[in-house]
């Protein structure tokens, strides 16, 4: 029986927090270990062919699967309206975002799957309920001001999540962060322009805009995961250059980032504990629900169901699109062999 | 149904500069591995050209090679033109 040895002292060397201590599996060499945390101490990119601890690909491949899962999940809440946009021009640039968000998850399964999971694998963990993707997703949209607040908002999160990644040490994750964050603005643009022409509408338009902002605020916020002291995984992964930040620093600059946009549009942020604190340069606010992330994360979001039974039923209603192909490339084989 | 076949994507950006690599599709054959890479790389005038490759026809050297291959170049600084030391009154060289 392999034994399993830890991973404790180099933490502390870095954070004063309480080390996290993590299995790392059979014994690893500790010379091609050490080789390789002096390799991402100094900030080099690790490739797919490198040799990398076995803990440090297990949490890669859950984080970039997790999230190529959210692009794809992410297509359905904003899907539900390219039928009903209210323009044609607000029609193409939701039909051309939600595609974009299409592109993302295939580039990050790409990146996946160098690291030894089958495309096949992961798709299968998404619809058995396995596997996870952000809990934002399974809130339902239900006016249309939910369009704007989404791209506004959830893009807005999702950049302030993604550029820091642009620099993570996996090199084919780095790089298709990099792609995905330099298509990601025009979905917040588009969103905070859409928001915009609601806000500046009749008191109607208005109070839709300012719904859906109560509605998306604080699920927003909790889309950069558990507070620090409660994210067993970030110094792990600060460690290993997986992150770069940690959860709530992130979550802090979005804030003190949205809420002067929020009132340049003229909305009301729905947190009344929201406070400028001048000694820290950024906005104190109120406490999240986390009673409800967890739940959401648990699978008992409003809409959690649904989504997935969205994808299974668009996976399965669409086989013989596949099989068509391959019967297709089979034919032609036999032909060349002929 | 087991996973398609995965390609390694590489576009030109364009004209006169050469195709670099973008990512990977999964694809029956080669025809649809290049509408695949059309669709997944190059949604906003990324390119000029597409190249796509069966990722299993790529031979790639061994990492625990690199030092073999690559570093007897470092002690070979003669091969630049900066090793050599002309007079400043010599022009044109
Ligand atoms: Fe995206
Ligand atoms: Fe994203
Ligand atoms: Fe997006």
């Amino acid at each position: 029986m392999p034994v399993n040895r830890y991973l404790t002292s180099m933490y502390t060397t870095e954070l004063s927090k309480q080390p996290n201590v993590q299995p790392i599996g059979p014994a690893e060499d500790p010379e091609r270990l050490a080789a390789f945390e002096a390799r991402v101490a100094a900030d080099e990119f690790i490739e797919p062919k490198d040799w990398m601890p076995e803990a440090y690909r297990r949490t890669l491949t859950r984080q970039i699967s997790q999230h190529a899962h959210s692009e794809i999940v992410g297509m359905l809440p904003e899907g539900n309206w390219i039928t009903r946009a209210p323009s044609l021009r607000r029609k193409a640039i939701l039909l051309a975002k939600v595609q974009d968000e299409a592109g993302h998850g295939l580039y990050l399964y790409c990146a996946a799957e160098t690291l030894g999971t089958s495309r096949e694998e992961m798709i299968e963990a998404l619809h058995s309920g396995k596997a996870k993707y952000s809990t934002i997703f399974n809130y339902p949209t239900l006016t249309w001001a939910d369009i704007p607040a989404i791209g506004w908002l959830v893009d807005g999160a999702a950049i302030m999540n993604q550029v820091p990644l642009q620099r993570t040490s996996y090199g084919p994750y780095a790089r298709a962060m990099v792609r995905v964050c330099k298509e990601e603005s025009f979905h917040q643009r588009q969103g905070y322009e859409a928001m915009t022409s609601l806000a500046n509408g009749t008191p109607e338009q208005k109070q839709m805009a300012q719904d859906a902002f109560n509605r998306w605020w604080w699920p927003s916020l909790m889309m950069f995961g558990p507070p620090d002291e409660n994210s067993p995984n970030t110094a792990q992964s600060l460690r290993w250059r997986i992150k770069r930040e940690t959860n709530d620093e992130l979550r802090q600059k979005f804030v003190d980032i949205t809420v002067p946009q929020a009132e340049f549009l003229g909305l009301t942020v729905p947190d009344p504990d929201l406070q400028w604190n001048e000694a820290k340069g950024g906005y104190d606010f109120g406490e999240i629900d986390w009673d409800e992330f967890y739940a959401v994360v648990r699978g008992e979001g409003p809409v959690a169901r649904e989504r997935i039974t969205a994808r299974r039923e668009a996976w399965e209603s669409n086989a013989w699109v596949r099989e068509a192909a391959a019967a297709h490339e089979a034919k032609r084989r036999a032909k060349v062999a002929a | 149904m087991s996973d398609w076949p995965l390609w390694e994507v590489f576009v030109r950006s364009k004209g006169g500069l050469a195709h670099r690599h973008f990512g990977s599709v999964h694809a029956p054959d080669a025809e649809i591995a290049l509408r695949h890479a059309r669709d997944t790389y190059t949604r906003r005038m990324e390119g000029v050209s597409l190249w796509v490759v069966r990722s299993s026809d790529i031979v790639a050297s061994d990492p625990d090679d690199a030092g073999q291959l690559f570093e007897p170049a470092a002690d070979k600084v003669y091969r630049h033109p900066t090793f050599y030391e002309i007079p400043d009154e010599v022009k044109h060289i």
